[in-house]
């Protein structure tokens, strides 16, 4: 299948992804009506919605911005895992990898824990972003003091080093509040908060800004794959890619993880599934992940909006649940094509 | 003179004997119900419900030690320990001749009885009875059991009397409980949605009642807003600073009943999960939204 056709399944998977997205939910809102409320928000229509008051606010104001969310922080998790993978040329290399997640996750339970009276849904956002950069800079400060090892070993090393200590202050901090668990868990299982439009505002400018300097850097980064030498002998400066590349990916997942807390393993399978499908370049896997990683996050939403309705499943636990099974049946028929 | 008769002599060794035994026997049946017969002076609480109870009943004078969530009563002697991650030594440190704890991790009962310390489990009780039957116990057990059963037959009597005048104007309104806002709820298998049955309310959470959940289900935004519930309460406005302003301000919720009619009830966290004798104050403050809405 060509380029051309790749991205415009992918854009497809994604559009269908959102329209379901907003017509399944709790509420239970007729499909035809949600179609007539949406005709009667364009001006030149002229129809009026069959809708109550309260289903149009649950429609634009709950449903509408958390699907908006979902595909953009799936997009994010997916394409920073996929540039993740692709500068330190390692297949386990998640967004979580420099210690992101273990920085935000301080951030969000010292915001719980210190923060009490303050309506925390308000300071755990800018806390858990402020964690997660505290952590990946000293990852970097770390890794850089112990010189650069083969395809980024080092910097790998001290994310690992930075992201144990920093789950340690953060579970000693839990114990000694025991009475903030809840909040904290929640938090930590992955969740997309029904909060309006207002952290879709907030997290819209980072994901803009980090997916086009990872897409801007797309060819590049099919160079490094090839070794850090080669690709000097090549004339790209490896270690200012690398930089930037890392740079864009970790400021668009610590703000992604800020809204939404940690949800796992879409920025492994997602990159992973469409490597074995559409092929390992990555001129072609960042955008397809954008793509590809929006949907599943958006798809994996409805099931956890929908499976226990009216309760709600963790949305990591439905990333796992279903994509795990996913992954597999694509890691098989993959290789029987291969062979 | 007449000398005694061995069988004689040995039949006074033998009653002798008889009467040594019986008198060990004594001291040792007294010896071992000495402990049920004194009650105990140095109290552990680990359970912040057990605390409150104990000072209710006039027992707070031998509690030596309360756990870091014990916040009522005032005089209650908080300390550092914890009743979720307790450490044996710190508690066995107090000298306690009684723990009360409402959770039970890692064997702690076991480890505190075989260091010869008594220990009351008081599991979070299911229902009003089996708060009262609580009470009851932490009444025996401290030797204040008259208390205990004047504590249990007035909060029945005033529980009685704000139902039945609540009661009629509940019927068939919506009742949302909020534990955080992520919409984490309580459902009627619940102690406190058992609460809210007895005014007849209808709780929104029931519908997400599920197994797993144990009765604690997180609720859709969507749903909550879609059942536009009579009454909210709100039982995390110190944990998570919400109130009836934040509530309104949620996207979506101006259209909810509660939120139109302002009854948004706001309940001390702490209040809404315990289970001792405050549970009074909770029944007041719905009664009184309710007297609130229907005036």
């Amino acid at each position: 299948m060509s380029s051309r056709l790749w991205i415009l399944a992918a854009s497809l998977f994604l559009l269908g992804s959102l329209v379901l997205g907003v017509l399944v939910g709790p509420a239970d809102i007729g499909l035809g009506a949600v179609f007539e409320s949406v005709a009667a928000r364009i001006p030149v229509l002229h129809v009026h919605s069959p809708l109550s008051s309260t289903d149009e606010a649950i429609l634009w104001d709950i449903r509408l911005p958390r699907v908006v969310l979902g595909a953009l922080v799936g997009a994010m998790l997916a394409v920073a895992g996929a540039s993740y993978q692709g500068v330190f040329r390692n297949p386990l290399a998640d967004p979580y990898l420099l210690g992101v997640a273990a920085g935000a996750g301080l951030g969000a339970t010292l915001a719980v824990v210190y923060l009490r009276g303050i309506d925390f849904q308000s300071t755990l956002p800018p806390a858990a972003f402020v964690g997660g950069a505290v952590a990946v800079v000293a990852a970097y400060a770390i890794g850089r003091s112990a010189g650069v090892g083969a395809g980024g070993a080092t910097l790998v090393l001290a994310g690992v080093t930075v992201a144990a200590f920093f789950t340690a202050v953060q579970t000693f901090v839990q114990q000694q509040h025991s009475d903030t668990i809840q909040e904290v868990y929640s938090w930590i299982l992955g969740r997309l908060p029904s909060s309006g439009w207002r952290d879709v505002v907030l997290l819209l400018p980072y994901v803009a800004v980090a997916i086009t300097g990872i897409l801007l850097h797309r060819r590049l980064l099919d160079v490094l794959s090839v070794g850090d030498e080669e690709a000097a002998s090549l004339g790209v400066h490896v270690g200012r890619v690398r930089l930037a590349v890392v740079l864009c990916a970790t400021v668009g997942t610590a703000a992604a993880v800020a809204v939404s807390g940690l949800i796992g393993f879409v920025g492994i399978i997602v990159p992973h599934a469409i490597r074995l499908m559409a092929g390992p370049s990555y001129r072609l896997l960042l955008p397809l992940s954008v793509l590809a990683g929006g949907g599943f996050l958006v798809l994996a939403d409805v099931i956890a909006r929908t499976a226990l309705s009216p309760a709600e499943v963790p949305i990591g636990v439905v990333t796992a649940f279903f994509g795990a099974p996913f992954f597999a049946v694509v890691l098989r028929t993959s290789k029987r094509m291969a062979t | 003179m007449q000398l005694p008769v061995p069988l004689a002599e040995g039949g006074f060794v033998s009653r002798l004997l008889l009467g040594l035994l019986a008198a060990l026997f004594v001291v040792l049946v007294a010896a071992s119900g000495s402990p049920a017969a004194t009650p105990p002076h140095r109290i552990v609480s680990l359970s912040p419900t057990a605390t409150e109870t104990l000072f209710a009943i006039g027992a707070g004078s031998q509690v030596v030690a309360a756990d870091d969530q014990s916040d009522y009563p005032k005089q209650a002697p908080r300390t550092a320990l914890s009743g979720f991650t307790p450490n044996v030594e710190a508690v066995a440190g107090y000298r306690p001749d009684l723990v009360v704890v409402a959770f039970d991790p890692n064997g702690l009962s076991t480890t505190l009885r075989r260091l010869g310390i008594r220990v009351l489990v008081q599991d979070p009780a299911k229902d009003l009875a089996g708060a009262y039957a609580q009470m009851l116990a932490l009444g025996r057990i401290t030797g204040h059991l008259p208390e205990a059963t004047r504590l249990v037959a007035s909060t029945k009597t005033r529980i009685a009397g704000l139902l039945e005048r609540a009661t009629p104007r509940a019927r068939g309104l919506k009742v949302f409980h909020e534990l955080g806002p992520d919409l984490y709820s309580a459902t009627s298998a619940t102690f406190i949605g058992k609460v809210y049955a007895l005014f007849g309310l209808k709780n929104i959470a029931d519908a997400a009642d599920s197994a797993g959940s144990g009765g604690y289900p997180k609720l859709s935004a969507e749903y909550v807003v879609s059942q536009s519930p009579d009454i909210v309460v709100l039982a995390d406005i110190n944990c998570c600073a919400q109130s009836a302003k934040t509530v309104a301000a949620r996207p979506g919720w101006r259209n909810v009943a509660a939120v139109r009619t302002g009854t948004i009830v706001r309940i001390d966290d702490s209040l809404a999960s315990r289970w001792g004798p405050r549970i009074v104050d909770f029944v007041r403050a719905i009664a009184g939204a309710l007297a609130h809405l229907r005036r």
